[in-house]
């Protein structure tokens, strides 16, 4: 199957267009159950009661937060090599979402950490990387809205996101040392309780869950850019003129 | 020498100029006409290596010796290889990174640095003889009329006086590729001479210059190709 | 011409001799990377020689806001010597911050980076030579300028001379990751603050290793190993900054 055929955004369009409701739709079932498993079957834990739930969206939202990042940085290596405007397009869509779940994994391990430590910040290691993680997308965001040319700001945009996640090893390790360095016993959020089995189910699906509505989100918003920038082509006022844009 | 094939350039919504083919062989000059924001400047820029153009190829020494292609995929989906400039050329034309002199719409010149100083760089920076010969600045400097403020920052030299600095750079040259964009802005009658004798005697020494230019480009002994933009 | 029959043999050949060697040399030859390293190096130094001096503004700026913090936090000095190595290098960063802005900047307005990329020279080997001037003339000043502070914070000599040290390795690696954040930002409106947003998570590590590397020194253990991490990241940002930076330039002058 050629799959270069795609890589053009006319032809990427309507298909982007049909597909991107079923992912909402599975999101939307996946989110029930991961819901109904975490909050009713899965039990209380020992030590942290019924606070720890909030684990669920917390590590579903970071560790897909970071996914979507290397995700985002694939595209932008696909637009540098192969030079297509699609490409770019999609990692420019990809981008808010990540930032989106960045913040609420931040959000969440705040909450979390309230009533199980008694603080609502703490510098660990992880949380710290997921601070600079978002600086990482902000910074990505804005230089593509900075940028009014779009040709450079895809190019731009694509440049700084492979020399963002080239670095994301060396300031996640580098960030580690610092804090073992500094804080001798480290209260890691990521130290879930004893994982029973409800909760790794739970767990996995509200990650699918997240993960099909970053999808869908990808989808739909890379639609919104392909409009913008090529209003004024013929296939798109082809489409406006058939009704089904 | 110097061969364009389907040459496209698309900026945002305007189609600039599309599937644009032209030949130069040593000793041309090429005439580019075309009305404001007809694509001269991006035309020229692209020859000159600084933008890329969506579709087509540019090709330097074609044939026999090595091939510089220049060939982007554009719209077709993203099939092709992005572009390559061999370093190496057929025994005595370097490649075309190392062949070409451009003069675009900026001063190309540092202001805090003297007329002197400047040339020197520019010369050291394309690799020519000239740079490293005790006499060379002030002869050319002379040739052009400039010797007098040779020691002064160009931020003070007038518009004309920064086009001559080029042309003065141009005359010991050895690039065979001259893009020109609109050198005759600023230039007054006898800077507009000096000029047609340069082109002259860059074309009766085998090389290729592509101007942009509204003025009838006249230079002794060349054949002028003419080019229009537009519309 | 006088005594052209008469002449000896070696002194025609002389003449033929001289001949050749101008046509030789009359050929350009392309620069060469370590060629290309030094006409920029020599000729930004060239240009700040020459140019008004706005970059005493940087080290104004360094003395300025390093003076603000025990105004922030109090006199106490076990505290300021607590804090004192995080403080030197963040407003060190923060410092070089102010100069990215000029690595290209003046350059691309004036058109003569334009020229550097038709002339077909490494650009990447260009890029380096600037950064080699930038590090000359911002970076090294900078480290001088640590024992300064050291003492109005307190630091011990041999936190002092680690400092020095660990600017010294840092502050290249700074200049590159701000080389590739100028470069993708030239010309770009709000571009300042951008560049700052976009350099200072990627500068982390070295802040952290930096600090790290005075933290110990004042507390008497070894600094070696930060020092080696700020070296290798030192030696890995030689050679990636440059070539990164020049694909930037070439994005921003499409």
């Amino acid at each position: 199957m050629n799959w270069f055929k795609y890589s053009s955004p006319a032809s990427f369009y309507p298909v982007a267009g049909k597909v991107y409701p079923w992912f909402f739709a599975a999101a939307m079932i996946l989110f029930v159950v991961a819901l109904y498993v975490g909050f009713a079957v899965a039990p209380t834990d020992a030590q942290q009661g019924e606070s720890y739930r909030i684990m669920f969206v917390h590590v579903a939202t970071a560790t897909l937060s970071m996914f979507l990042y290397v995700v985002m940085a694939l595209w932008c290596a696909s637009s540098l090599v192969f030079n297509t405007r699609l490409s770019a397009m999609m990692a420019q869509a990809i981008a808010p979402t990540g930032a989106w779940f960045t913040f609420i994994a931040l959000w969440t391990g705040a909450l979390w950490g309230k009533p199980t430590w008694g603080t609502y910040w703490v510098w660990d290691a992880r949380i710290t990387s997921e601070l600079i993680l978002l600086f990482l997308y902000g910074g990505f965001l804005a230089l593509t809205q900075a940028i009014e040319d779009p040709r450079r700001a895809d190019r731009a945009g694509a440049l700084l996101a492979l020399v963002g996640v080239i670095n994301v090893p060396i300031i996640y390790f580098s960030v580690r040392w610092w804090n073992t360095l500094h804080q001798g016993a480290s209260i890691t959020v990521s130290a879930a309780p004893k994982i029973a089995q409800p909760m790794l189910v739970a767990l996995f699906a509200m990650m699918l869950a997240f993960w099909a509505y970053a999808i869908a989100a990808a989808l739909r918003r890379v639609r919104c850019i392909i409009v913008e920038r090529e209003s004024g082509s013929d296939w798109l006022r082809a489409l406006k003129r058939q009704g089904t844009l | 020498m110097l061969k364009v094939g389907g040459l496209s350039c698309v900026r945002g919504p305007r189609t600039l100029f599309r599937d644009l083919s032209f030949a130069a062989l040593p000793g041309d000059i090429v005439q580019v006409t075309g009305p404001n924001g007809s694509g001269k400047t991006t035309l020229l820029r692209t020859l000159a290596g600084l933008s890329r153009a969506d579709a087509g190829t540019i090709e330097w020494n074609g044939g026999q010796g090595s091939r510089d292609t220049v060939d982007t995929p554009g719209t077709r989906g993203g099939q092709g290889t992005p572009g390559t400039h061999a370093t190496q050329g057929t025994q005595g034309v370097p490649a075309l990174a190392h062949s070409r002199a451009y003069v675009g719409h900026a001063a190309g010149w540092s202001g805090t640095l003297s007329a002197a100083d400047n040339l020197i760089l520019a010369w050291q920076l394309d690799g020519e003889a000239a740079a490293r010969e005790p006499g060379a600045v002030v002869a050319a400097l002379e040739g052009m009329g400039l010797v007098r403020q040779r020691n002064l920052p160009v931020a003070r030299l007038s518009q004309g006086q920064r086009k001559r600095l080029h042309l003065a750079r141009l005359s010991r040259s050895t690039r065979p590729l001259w893009l020109l964009d609109e050198p005759s802005s600023a230039l007054d009658d006898a800077g507009q001479q000096l000029l047609e004798a340069l082109l002259g005697a860059h074309a009766a020494a085998g090389g290729i210059a592509v101007v942009a230019t509204h003025h009838p480009v006249a230079a002794a002994g060349a054949t002028i190709r003419r080019i229009e933009l537009g519309g | 011409m006088s005594g052209a029959r008469g002449e000896p043999s070696d002194a025609r050949g002389e003449r033929a001799g001289a001949r050749a060697e101008r046509a030789s040399a009359a050929r350009a030859e392309p620069v060469s990377a370590l060629g290309a390293i030094g006409w920029a190096c020599r000729r930004d130094l060239l240009l700040t020689a020459h140019g008004k001096s706005e970059l005493a503004l940087v080290f104004v700026f360094f003395v300025l806001v390093t003076s603000l913090f025990p105004l922030g936090v109090g006199p106490e000095p076990a505290l300021l010597r607590a804090i004192a190595p995080g403080i030197v290098w963040v407003c060190a960063l923060l410092s070089a911050l102010l100069s990215f802005g000029r690595l290209f900047g003046s350059d691309h307005a004036d058109g003569t980076l334009e020229q550097m990329i038709v002339s077909g020279a490494p650009l990447a080997a260009l890029v380096a030579g600037k950064m080699v001037a930038h590090v000359l003339v911002i970076g090294v000043p900078l480290a001088m300028l640590t024992p300064l502070i050291a003492l109005q914070f307190g630091l011990s000599a041999g936190a002092m001379i680690v400092a020095v040290a660990a600017l010294l390795l840092g502050t290249p690696i700074l200049v590159g990751l701000g080389a590739i954040g100028a470069a993708l930002t030239l010309g770009v409106r709000g571009g300042a603050a951008l560049l700052a947003l976009l350099v200072l998570p990627l500068a982390i590590p070295v802040l952290i290793f930096g600090a790290g590397a005075v933290d110990a020194a004042e507390a008497g253990m070894s600094a070696g190993a930060h020092l080696s991490l700020l070296g290798a990241g030192l030696i890995a940002a030689a050679i990636g900054c440059p070539f990164a930076a020049a694909a930037a330039l070439r994005i921003a002058l499409d």
